[in-house]
């Protein structure tokens, strides 16, 4: 077998780095492709959830009784159909569940704890019938004061949401339940130290608001338990394995009873990693006998799925004359929603990431608060207190007359640079993001009048994971891939590159699929910008061990010794001999029957050695400044991939990014009434932005490959949401000689700060 | 529900008098409503076969635009673009592309909503609407049929079958503005419609402005006559306009804009679209 980290890029590559048509490309615009609402089975009964009114009450009573006689209702669920866990956490993607919170996330147990909140479940054989029966549902509520801040949750005198939460990582451990779940601190050096040393030191705080992914498809599944106990659960998800592991706990079931297929994925970008109504759909298909379809209305989303936290964020930065960093240090308190799980921890270790630092702390809180519990949204924590800091550092640059680009390039941190959270770190392209940032005529080019131009940068780690895939030489010569890893991004393309690069046949011969859960071994789902680096590792290393296997039949037709065959461009090639030999792939796929029967290979492993990924966005942004409207005049997003398997689908992530950090930025937000109500329940007033609100964004791909893989990639899809949010913030500040520190830049908030400071 | 096809304005009339009847024309509003389970009708009327309802016509006093024809007809009609320029930019801003296929000047005034577009820009041009009733038709002004947030003072078995918009004066120009958050498909947080003519040596004639999204109706703004007719309109009355369209403002403070920020964004493009009409007036 080849050394897995053999370098590819000093070969010359015929596929890899090129822009084929994706394969499922043709389904998805002829809209054949299946999406989560799109599949029906006979007899299948519609399901609606009934959502709590209150942002914070205690549940006294739940009388189903009416609804149950209602003619056309077949099953209802409460949380007496679902087991109680203890306090126990389990990883999920770059996040840490407890199986305690989820069973009552999914339905509330004692309290119903945000607006939204599910506590009964009905399936029925229409959609007006199961409305109707939602409405007979009888619940007794006490209504208890809520809490929607951070800084009012903090309070001693606040509303506790749970009553036995202790806050963890302080010591001595509090006596009291708050409603501060954990401190987390990273860092090293000695800050005050390096503060007083510093020649000058900037200390801002900021303020960022909730936030939705915004995937266009809403979330749906179709469960079908059988009388023996056996369930089918087809579903939109970024992991069809963590559903059925999370799905089999709740609902008492082994992972052989159930079967999760995932569907093709209208966007998840984190919030499609957990479970919402998949165990409600299997609870309501168990009890009835039938199967049940669920889908979540636009409002649903909003109100019930899991947005990111909103935050205050405060951050110091300390410099000598010349630039050069010498303390940081910042505060984090973001919003976990009802149950605890804020992405504070990966905030922190991020927050300072993309320098070189001497003395860095970075302390972070999560703190529940009575809106939906918060889950992973691209690069899950990073935008937030990453904008805090590169807002820091402009107004730093700023003061000092400096470029904003020198600055950071003289605090860069590279290869051997310890991280603020630990490790060493091995090749990074945060020099060369900046070199390229700095070399595009985007950075030189003049300015309009009410224009002003942002910088930021932004890092990530990525992950590997879980990870399993294989590979089948069918009869004609085709090769058929099964992937376990959703593709929410062009994947499938990617995997059938890096296969048809290693076998050395075309693309189209490739038939990529992704698999259910029975297919393949445990696949950690998509998150973590670890698709196209764990499964392609997989991939690769299935698809040698299936070239190993095309050579040992090639050696056995040719009754010589296997070191006598060599692969080259599709082909068994014998080395020896006067005259040269080859026989093609499928020459021998169609022999194998004689040779030892079908040729496949898996490959099965926990990917380590995930490469950080950096980025530099540059943007100009102009100010109405009557109206304190702000519009994207234009935008590079520049980026180390490491290697671009696919360059158009990374300039897709680094697009895309970029565009929810646009929105991030300029105009999205969670609006509650004093109720604790979410006011804008809709993509009309929470505005994502269309299409002409954004120019064409600009890529640069930079390529410092991660030594790691075989062909040096780097995760990239999160990367690229983190830089928008500063760079933006930025250039507003210096188009406008003003200093902002919230987000967001919407017109009523820009123009109150242009008029009143 | 029922679903029926009135072939005049009579019957279209008898059947909005049924108990639960809503009238669809362009059923951008209505559909959402009902699939939001927002109404339930129990009689949906379809006006848009009655006679002159989906017509453009020219004649010697004006305009007439059907109440149910597609904005998306409205805004490809080059004469009437010409004529009045700032009613058919409203409507280009209503919703998207695929919107405007369907929707409707009559449905966005029924709606009723504070903030539809072609409101102020209609107001401002001195449009009228003719009313059918059960016995007879009758025409009002169009500032003069929504009293409230979806409150109108159409009478039950009332409808609107079309628009009347004046012939345009010489050296005369309109112009509608809206501030939204984004740049399309979004609803006004302020929208400001101005419709003006000059005399020969740059004087200004006569000037409606009207106000959208900053009270609980449309606002047309009073006491202009004495700050421009006759006069060329320099800095001072421009800053009057922005005090008048200021002092008109009666708004929310809702998750669109707080009131100092829809007051101060009114005075904006009050000041804004009449620059832009009288250029247009001025013939550039």
């Amino acid at each position: 077998m080849n050394d897995m980290t053999q370098n590819n890029l000093e070969r010359a590559l015929k596929i890899v780095g090129t822009r084929p048509p994706r394969p499922d490309g043709v389904d998805k615009v002829t809209g054949r492709a299946l999406f989560g609402s799109d599949k029906s089975l006979p007899n299948m009964l519609v399901g609606r959830v009934l959502r709590s009114p209150y942002a914070h009450a205690k549940i006294i009573s739940i009388d189903t009784s009416k609804a149950e006689v209602l003619n056309g209702v077949k099953s209802i669920v409460t949380c007496a159909d679902f087991e109680d866990f203890p306090s126990e956490f389990v990883p999920n993607g770059e996040m840490i569940v407890n199986l305690k919170d989820i069973t009552r996330n999914i339905m509330a147990r004692e309290k119903v704890l945000y607006v939204g909140h599910t506590v009964a479940a009905v399936a029925a054989t229409s959609e007006d019938i199961a409305e109707k029966a939602l409405g007979l549902i009888d619940i007794k509520y006490e209504v208890l004061p809520h809490v929607l801040e951070v800084e009012d949750a903090e309070k001693p005198d606040a509303p506790v949401l749970h009553e036995d939460m202790m806050t963890i990582g302080i010591e001595p451990s509090p006596k009291k339940a708050s409603n501060v779940a954990k401190r987390v601190e990273f860092g090293f050096g000695d800050v005050e130290k390096g503060f007083a040393e510093a020649d000058l030191i900037v200390e801002r705080e900021f303020t960022t608001q909730q936030v939705h992914q915004g995937y266009i498809e809403p979330h749906a599944c179709l469960a079908s338990v059988s009388e023996d106990g056996q369930a089918d659960l087809w579903c939109t998800t970024q992991g069809a394995f963590v559903v059925r592991n999370f799905c089999s706990k709740l609902l008492g079931l082994s992972a052989a009873q159930i079967k999760v297929t995932a569907s093709e994925i209208g966007g998840g970008f984190g919030g499609k990693t957990v479970v919402y109504l998949e165990p409600l759909a299997l609870a309501l298909s168990r009890k009835s006998g039938r199967p049940v379809k669920m889908e979540m209305s636009r409002a649903e989303v909003f109100t019930s799925s899991g947005p990111t936290s909103g935050a205050k964020v405060w951050v110091k930065i300390g410099v000598k004359n010349d630039g050069r960093i010498i303390a940081g240090d910042c505060v984090l308190k973001y919003q976990a929603g009802a149950f605890q799980g804020a992405p504070v921890g990966p905030g922190a270790m991020c927050a300072f990431a993309p320098y070189d630092m001497v003395n860095v702390r970075a302390v972070g809180y999560d703190i529940v608060v009575n809106r939906p519990k918060v889950s992973a949204y691209r690069a899950p924590g990073g935008p937030i207190s990453e904008y805090g800091v590169e807002s820091v550092l402009d107004e730093i640059a700023l003061k000092l007359e400096m470029d904003p680009i020198e600055i950071r390039l003289k605090n860069a941190a590279k290869e051997g640079t310890i991280a603020p959270y630990g490790p060493k770190l091995g090749p990074i392209g945060m020099i060369e993001t900046l070199e390229a940032a700095k070399a595009h005529p985007h950075y030189s080019a003049p300015l309009g009048p009410n224009q002003g131009r942002g910088i930021a940068s932004g890092f990530w780690f990525n992950i590997g994971g879980e990870t399993s895939s294989s590979i089948t030489i069918n009869e004609d010569g085709t090769v058929g891939l099964t992937l376990g890893t959703t593709d929410i991004g062009g994947s499938r393309a990617s995997m059938a590159m890096m296969a048809s690069e290693e076998l050395g046949v075309p693309m189209d011969l490739i038939k990529p699929v992704i698999g259910d859960t029975n297919s393949l071994g445990f696949n950690f789902l998509t998150g973590g910008s670890r698709a196209t680096f764990s499964t392609g590792m997989t991939v690769v290393r299935s698809t040698r061990e299936a070239i190993e296997e095309l050579k040992k039949r090639a050696a056995l037709l040719w009754e010589v010794d296997l070191n006598q065959v060599e692969w080259v461009d599709g082909h068994a090639r014998l080395i020896a001999g006067d005259e040269p030999k080859t026989m093609s792939l499928a020459q021998i796929a169609k022999q194998a029957g004689k040779t030892g029967g079908p040729i496949m290979a898996n490959c099965s492993m926990n990917v380590t050695g995930a490469g950080p990924s950096l980025g530099t966005h540059i943007v100009d942004v102009e100010v109405d400044t009557e109206t304190g409207k702000v519009s994207i005049v234009r935008y590079t997003a520049i980026q180390d991939a490491g290697k671009a398997i696919h360059p158009a689908y990374v300039e897709g992530q680094m697009q895309g990014g970029a565009v929810q950090g646009i929105g991030w930025a300029l105009n999205e937000e969670y609006i509650y009434n004093d109720k604790g109500e979410l006011e804008n329940t809709g993509f009309l007033d929470y505005r994502i932005p269309v299409c002409s609100d954004v120019p064409m964004i600009d890529t640069v791909i930079v390529e410092v490959p991660n030594p790691n893989h075989p062909y040096g990639v780097r995760g990239v899809g999160e990367t690229p949401i983190i830089p928008p949010l500063a760079a933006i913030s930025n250039a507003v500040s210096r188009a406008t000689n003003i200093r902002f520190n919230e987000l967001p830049l919407s017109p009523p908030k820009v123009l109150a700060k242009l008029m009143h400071g | 529900m029922e679903y029926v096809t009135p072939q005049s304005a009579s019957e279209a009339s008898q059947a909005l008098l049924q108990e639960g009847a809503f009238a669809l024309a362009g059923g951008t509003d209505l559909l959402v409503k009902l699939k939001t389970r927002f109404v339930s009708p129990s009689i949906v009327v379809d006006i848009k076969r009655v006679p002159k309802i989906m017509t453009i016509e020219q004649s010697a006093e004006g305009w007439w635009i059907g109440a149910a024809t597609p904005c998306a007809e409205i805004v490809e009609h080059d004469s009437l673009s010409k004529d009045w320029s700032g009613i058919v930019e409203a409507l280009s801003l209503i919703g998207s592309t695929q919107i405007q296929g369907r929707a409707t000047l009559g449905g966005n005034l029924c709606n009723a909503s504070p903030a539809a577009d072609s409101v102020p820009a209609l107001i401002a041009a001195g449009a009228t609407c003719v009313i059918s009733g059960q016995t007879k038709e009758r025409e009002e002004a169009v500032e003069n049929i929504v009293t409230a947030p979806g409150i109108t003072t159409l009478s039950k078995g009332e409808f609107i079958i079309g628009f009347k918009l004046p012939k345009p004066k010489l050296r005369s120009g309109d112009a509608y503005l809206r501030l939204i958050p984004r740049s399309e498909m979004d609803i006004a947080v302020v929208g400001a419609g101005v419709s003006l003519s000059v005399t020969e040596d740059g004087k200004i004639e006569a000037v409606r402005v009207s106000l959208g999204a900053i009270a609980p109706t449309q606002v047309l703004l009073t006491g202009l006559e004495d700050i421009f007719v006759g006069k060329e309109p320099d800095d001072d009355a421009i800053q009057k306009l922005v005090a008048v369209a200021e002092k008109a403002c009666k708004p929310i403070k809702d998750k669109r804009g707080t009131i100092e920020y829809r007051t101060k964004i009114a005075g904006v493009l009050a000041k804004r679209a009449f620059a832009i009409a009288l250029k247009r007036a001025n013939g550039y």
